[in-house]
């Protein structure tokens, strides 16, 4: 199981949440009804208190481990130093407006954008036409802000500030900048 | 009955501490309601921006959003938890409180220094947001310098109050008066930091007779112990960005060009995340852990489940606490990569495992105690769990590396995390807390309306998990949250985020309606006169400190 994009990911995410929200709503609302009644009801499940604290466990850690093999961009990220980008793009921001070019990606290009600030701290975000974000990461002056991505779908792609830089900030929105290609009619 | 006189209150009867207290308590939640107004605002400005007050001004908007945690978690939360703490404390611990006059200083602080910070954004409007990242804080090209000077002035205040609140706290629990009398500090310390449970645990395990059959200081006066450590280093922290950032701004003021660039924004905010998680993931964690186990015991009258544990996962969260910072810099791609793993995700998965203690502990010791009777305090102390219940796996979820890069500075933080937490986890616990103390602090003073508390609880309620559920959504659909956004994206969440806003707003309504009805007028102003009994203590010889003096 591989979430190709975000898209993908944040599908599962809000299916798999919404399930434990309704599922921990469910248990309260029962217990709640359970602590005033004189007849004392049985409890469905008996939980070992050591069972209940391995699961604690298994759930943090699996998390992550499961994230890890799941969502491609993580080890990528981890590795990035150690990995040659197929292209590298220079992003330059200052005076809340971007500085950059076109970015003309294809399909499965391992890309590198390296941004730098010289006065605030910013975000660089990438959007989709419909709003979703496809990634990002913060831009702080004085350090290192670079982000490698594959892009595994095809589009015209927005770049926005994803952190507040002041209220002039809000302005910072680049349409359509990113384009990638190389899919085939289906869009795969 | 009636607006002037209440139900049955009268402030004349009340000594100095229930009067110190129910001040704070009443400065609270009008913060509280100032807080809830300013995101009623803000939610509905993402609905339609031409309406009035924002009116489409990103300046304005910006605004609110800088003050309007700085009211809600300091103005009111502190307050609130202040307030209770330094009542509780003297109550448990069967002491008088160090000083009434230093939880005099307290309210007023905080009261004033929320205010300045208020002030400071609706005159000038300074907007560097809570966060204050180096170097907008000190970005005079954009905001004046006199609203700078204000609002740090005013966050300092907060501090200087929230200092003397630990003074306060620390004081009472270490004078050896009363019960204490002949303990030694020792004694106390060992008891604060739950080593003593540490130690009977460990003998248990060993088939040792227990280090400490009665621990020197009560379950919960061990979390207040606990949690204020953090409320310390979290007030020296800000107190010391406070003063960075004053010190360029009036540098800037007298003519002078310092340049911001000689601090490093990324070592900054590490500095800074370091201190202010110490809130989010310390203090409020520790503090709702012990809260939720006094209430327990209150509510049931019986002793708490697996104390001992209880007490050794209190010490396991304030160090944990210490090491989480990572987790909002998990999108600082100059972060080395091995804080992001250990700081950012393994050490703050640990949270997941003292959380869902606490939570089991809490729900065993009622279970146990069945059948309950579904008091206010009771219903409110099981919403408080949910909340907790909801956010706190929100949280682990968005601190992995994987997560983050789509989740970062989204709604989804703000709205199914922060908001969830502080609104339905904290806020639900608080109210739980003051139906608990409601007829200790006023002498068993009528409720004016069951039927208001039980409207007020359902809105607060659904208000605030819809609230947060909507956000949380848009925030999966890529909606930024320190964004103000004009073209109608993402309105349909919008919408229901507000209306569940609005609901919050009409709760607290209820809420302060019925407990001016209660109070009435007069006893509200007769809080803020001075006591005519000055005891502070509560339910004890008002005098410990003369009856250890003679032993």
């Amino acid at each position: 199981m591989t979430f190709e994009t975000s898209v993908e990911l944040l599908k599962f995410h809000n299916v798999a949440y919404t399930v434990y929200a309704m599922m921990i709503i469910s248990v309260i609302a029962w217990f709640a009804y359970n602590l005033t009644l004189t007849e004392q009801a049985k409890p469905i499940v008996r939980i070992p208190f050591y069972l209940y604290i391995g699961f604690l466990v298994a759930m943090g850690v699996g998390h992550h481990i499961f994230t890890y093999n799941t969502i491609p961009w993580v080890s990528e990220d981890i590795m990035r130093h150690n990995i040659t980008p197929d292209k590298t793009f220079q992003i330059k921001i200052a005076n809340h407006k971007f500085d950059m070019e076109k970015m003309e990606i294809k399909k499965g290009e391992k890309v590198l954008f390296d941004a730098h600030s010289s006065d605030l701290v910013y975000g660089f975000g990438l959007f989709r036409q419909d709003g979703s974000m496809i990634s990002q990461m913060q831009v702080n002056p004085g350090s290192k802000n670079d982000l490698l991505w594959t892009f595994n779908e095809c589009g015209e792609f927005d770049v926005r500030s994803t952190e507040y830089a002041g209220p002039a900030g809000n302005d910072m929105f680049v349409k359509k900048i990113v384009v990638v290609t190389g899919c085939d009619k289906k869009g795969v | 009955m009636s607006l002037m006189k209440g139900t049955n209150f009268d402030a004349s009867t009340l000594t100095a501490l229930q009067k110190v207290t129910l001040r704070a308590v009443v400065m609270s939640f009008l913060f509280y309601g100032l807080a809830a107004l300013e995101g009623t605002l803000m939610r509905v400005a993402l609905v339609n921006p031409a309406i009035p007050p924002i009116e489409g001004h990103a300046s304005h908007f910006f605004s609110i959003m800088t003050v309007h945690p700085i009211i809600g978690i300091f103005g009111s939360t502190y307050q609130l938890v202040f307030a209770a703490f330094m009542f509780l404390i003297p109550y448990l611990t069967k002491k008088p409180l160090y000083s009434v006059g230093l939880a005099n200083f307290v309210w007023i602080m905080i009261t004033v220094g929320s205010a300045l910070a208020w002030i400071a954004a609706f005159i000038w409007s300074y907007a560097p947001l809570y966060t204050l990242y180096w170097p907008l804080p000190a970005d005079t090209t954009q905001f004046n310098v006199i609203g700078g000077i204000v609002f740090i002035v005013g966050v300092a205040l907060i501090m200087i109050g929230t200092l003397g609140f630990i003074y306060n706290i620390y004081a009472t629990i270490f004078a050896k008066v009363g019960v204490h009398a002949n303990k030694t500090s020792k004694e106390l310390f060992i008891s604060g930091f739950g080593i003593d449970g540490l130690l009977n645990l460990k003998n248990k395990l060993t088939g040792k007779p227990p280090y400490s059959k009665e621990p020197a200081l009560s379950l919960p006066v061990v979390a207040i112990f606990r949690g204020t450590v953090d409320t310390f280093l979290d007030a020296l922290v800000i107190l010391g960005a406070g003063i960075l950032v004053l010190v360029y701004l009036l540098a800037d003021a007298s003519g002078a060009s310092w340049d911001v660039h000689a601090v490093d924004a990324l070592l900054y905010k590490n500095f800074f995340w370091w201190g202010l998680d110490l809130v989010a993931d310390g203090l409020v964690l520790i503090y709702v852990a012990g809260s939720w186990y006094l209430l327990a015991t209150l509510i049931t009258g019986q002793k708490l489940f697996m104390e001992n544990v209880a007490r050794a996962a209190l010490l396991l969260e304030l160090f944990v606490s210490w090491m989480v910072w990572s987790h909002h810099l998990l999108a600082d791609q100059g972060q080395p990569e091995m804080m992001k793993l250990i700081s950012g995700e393994m050490v703050t998965m640990f949270e997941l495992l003292t959380q869902g203690l606490a939570l089991f502990i809490t729900l065993m010791t009622l279970w146990k105690a069945r059948p309950l009777k579904m008091t206010m305090e009771l219903k409110y102390l099981l919403a408080g769990l949910l909340g907790f219940g909801l956010a706190v796996p929100a949280a682990i979820i968005q601190a992995d590396m994987g997560m983050n890069r789509i989740l970062h500075n989204t709604q989804w933080i703000i709205g199914a995390h922060v908001h969830i937490a502080l609104l339905t986890g904290l806020y639900m616990t608080l109210y739980s807390v003051v139906y608990v103390l409601w007829p200790l602090l006023t002498n068993n003073t009528k409720i004016f309306s069951m039927k208001m508390s039980n409207m007020h609880f359902w809105l607060h309620l659904i208000g605030s998990l819809g609230m947060g559920a909507f956000m949380g959504m848009a925030g999966l659909d890529g909606m930024l949250r320190r964004h103000f956004y004009m073209d109608g994206e993402f309105q349909t969440f919008m919408i229901l985020a507000a209306i569940a806003a609005v609901m919050m707003l009409v709760g607290w309504l209820i809420f302060l309606i019925n407990i001016i009805m209660s109070v009435g007028l007069k006893g509200l102003i007769g809080i803020f006169l001075p006591a005519q009994d000055d005891t502070a203590t509560f339910g004890i010889d008002p005098q410990p400190s003369v009856v250890a003096q003679k032993k």
